[in-house]
């Protein structure tokens, strides 16, 4: 491709101009969490005294262990069965055509475009009656089923384009349907389950609604819903509150420079099939 | 292979008769063990999605504090939606959010995922990519408070402004009237800009790259280019980055609820926050549902055109 210079450098100028509005957000927090703790500095100031303890002290506020643990926990949960659950549905709806895949598949893609805020208010009191309101297992279980219509729309458009040939001579040599599952489908499915993990995982972990509403204790929600407990106690203490987010981001921002590449593929191939 | 073709080729030698409720036999039990496969997802998506739904719809029929006994209303909580200017801002605020979280990312996503195609290979094109990821990965709340502090008063906004001459025009952007939704959009396009780019660019990566040859040999410049070619052909991806941006925009609920809780008064209510208002500090749980039933049809009624329109040029 050639291209004349000065749209090289008005091509390149623009785009390190946006990549510059992307960090200098995370830059101005940064400089402001080192600020003595109770003031309110400028916007994009050095502190003469950087203030490092502020995020030892942020860390123990935040109760960052137990949060870390917590969040942990619910991913842990959530991920490896929806992951199992949905690619078995997937798999019969995609693969097995069983009767009704037709029906299955709309009732799950009707649930595609339901926004959580349409459903957390019965969720609350289904929660309250099932009595596991405020553990939880009140975040876990309900993000397994708000996933369902995604996850499984998106394992059966793997399944759905895998070649019958390769079930039928399995089939012919005795092959049960769950060996066909277990032993030559599973293996060749590798690659859309672990995007599939990748993105449930993110999408866990920066849940904010669920948390808020189902768990009033910080220590047993997701990071994001502790950031916005975190928030409300500390609105007012700006350096404080800005060393608190920076350690809430931290673990993401560094898992995702780790694994950039999985990630925005993940993510993106996620949107594509949605 | 060759083992398997003869052995079906054995089957087929078989009477006919027998083979037929072998086969009935061997099918029925299929889609037992088929159903069984989809049973744990189809129940975890049935008691926590499709049951709650259902709830809100019964909910929205009713006057309920969430405690006491439910008075049956009819279709009134809808009609209070329809009628109390406040609660239908919300819908209207919704709808203004989809211009800053829709129409601007993914409008602009497109120049600069075209720009990014021509100007950005190599590692250049890479780190540009990785960063203007960057907000997508962050928790929704974090983009809100990190925009939360930027826009106040002493933030890096006003010190911009103050530093290029506009020191006239600083204020608590957040906390004023007319520029709260406005600045929530801001953040929105903070947030969504990248990920439009990134995804835009990808669908650009898999054009065939002799489209745009022939285009410049027949003298056509970068304009043109972008028109007749990568609009057009990108309308599936436009689609997905609609599809996504829209949603967000109409069912918005974390930034909101950490940069602005609607306020001030009602500029930046949307219907997520009016919902969680009304069902857990209002205790109005049929009003709540109305306004839920009524968020989650305007979803589907905008969504479906889109996905449309980008499926059919796609087949």
């Amino acid at each position: 491709m050639r291209i004349s210079r000065a749209e090289l450098w008005a091509g390149r100028s623009l785009l390190f101009g946006l990549m510059a509005i992307t960090i200098l957000p995370f830059i101005s927090i940064f400089m402001t969490a080192l600020h003595p703790s109770g003031t309110v500095p400028r916007g994009f100031e050095w502190p003469d005294d950087p203030q490092w303890g502020n995020f030892v002290e942020a860390f123990k506020v935040a109760e960052m262990p137990s949060l870390l643990a917590s969040s942990t926990f619910i991913v842990l949960a959530v991920v490896p069965i929806a992951l199992a659950i949905s690619t078995m549905a997937g798999f019969a709806i995609g693969h097995l055509r069983i009767p009704g895949s037709r029906s299955l598949l709309f009732l799950f893609v009707f649930g595609l475009t339901l926004p959580f805020t349409g459903i957390i208010v019965p969720l609350y009191y289904l929660e309250r009656d099932m009595g596991i309101y405020n553990t939880r297992l009140a975040i876990v279980l309900p993000l397994i089923g708000l996933y369902m219509p995604f996850a499984v729309f998106w394992m059966r458009a793997h399944f759905v384009n895998m070649p019958a040939e390769i079930s039928e001579a399995a089939r012919v040599d005795g092959v049960s349907t769950w060996g066909l599952f277990w032993r030559i489908h599973l293996p060749l499915a590798r690659a859309p389950i672990s995007s599939l993990g990748i993105l449930m995982s993110v999408w866990t972990w920066n849940q904010f609604l669920i948390a808020l509403v189902l768990v009033e204790d910080p220590t047993q929600r997701t990071m994001a819903g502790a950031l916005g407990a975190f928030q409300g106690h500390y609105a007012t203490d700006i350096p404080l509150l800005c060393a608190g987010t920076v350690i809430i981001v931290l673990p993401t921002l560094v898992l995702f420079v780790l694994f950039q590449r999985q990630i925005i593929a993940a993510l993106l191939q996620g949107s594509v099939k949605g | 292979m060759v083992t398997m073709m003869m052995r079906s080729d054995d089957r087929s030698a078989a009477p006919a008769f027998s083979r037929w409720i072998a086969l009935g036999r061997v099918i029925r039990r299929e889609t037992l063990i088929g159903w069984l496969f989809v049973l744990p997802a189809l129940t975890m998506y049935a008691v926590f999605v499709l049951l709650p739904f259902l709830l809100s719809v019964r909910y929205s029929f009713y006057r309920w504090d969430g405690i006491g006994p439910m008075t049956w209303v009819g279709l009134k909580n809808y009609r209070t939606v329809l009628e109390v200017p406040n609660l239908l801002e919300t819908i209207y605020n919704a709808f203004r959010l989809v211009a800053y979280f829709s129409f601007i990312p993914v409008t602009l996503g497109l120049v600069v995922a075209s720009v990014m195609y021509r100007v950005a290979t190599g590692s250049f094109g890479a780190a540009a990519r990785t960063v203007l990821f960057l907000p997508q990965v962050i928790p929704l709340v974090a983009a809100g408070i990190i925009w939360g502090w930027l826009l106040a008063l002493p933030g890096l906004i006003n010190e911009i402004l103050r530093a290029v001459g506009l020191g006239s025009v600083t204020r608590a952007w957040l906390g004023d009237f007319d520029w709260a939704l406005p600045s929530v959009g801001l953040i929105g396009i903070w947030v969504l800009l990248g990920f439009c780019t990134v995804l835009l660019w990808t669908g650009m990566t898999k054009l065939d790259p002799a489209l745009y040859e022939s285009a410049r040999i027949d003298g056509a410049g970068w304009f043109t280019e972008f028109i007749k070619i990568t609009v057009p052909l990108l309308r599936h991806e436009i689609g997905v980055c609609l599809t996504v941006t829209v949603t967000a925009a109409l069912a918005a609920f974390d930034i909101v609820y950490v940069a602005t809780a609607g306020g001030p008064g009602n500029a930046t209510a949307v219907p997520g926050i009016q919902i969680y208002i009304l069902a857990f500090t209002q205790q109005r749980i049929g009003l709540a549902s109305a306004l839920a039933v009524m968020l989650m049809v305007l979803v589907l009624v905008v969504i479906l055109p889109i996905q449309r329109l980008s499926r059919e040029t796609t087949l």
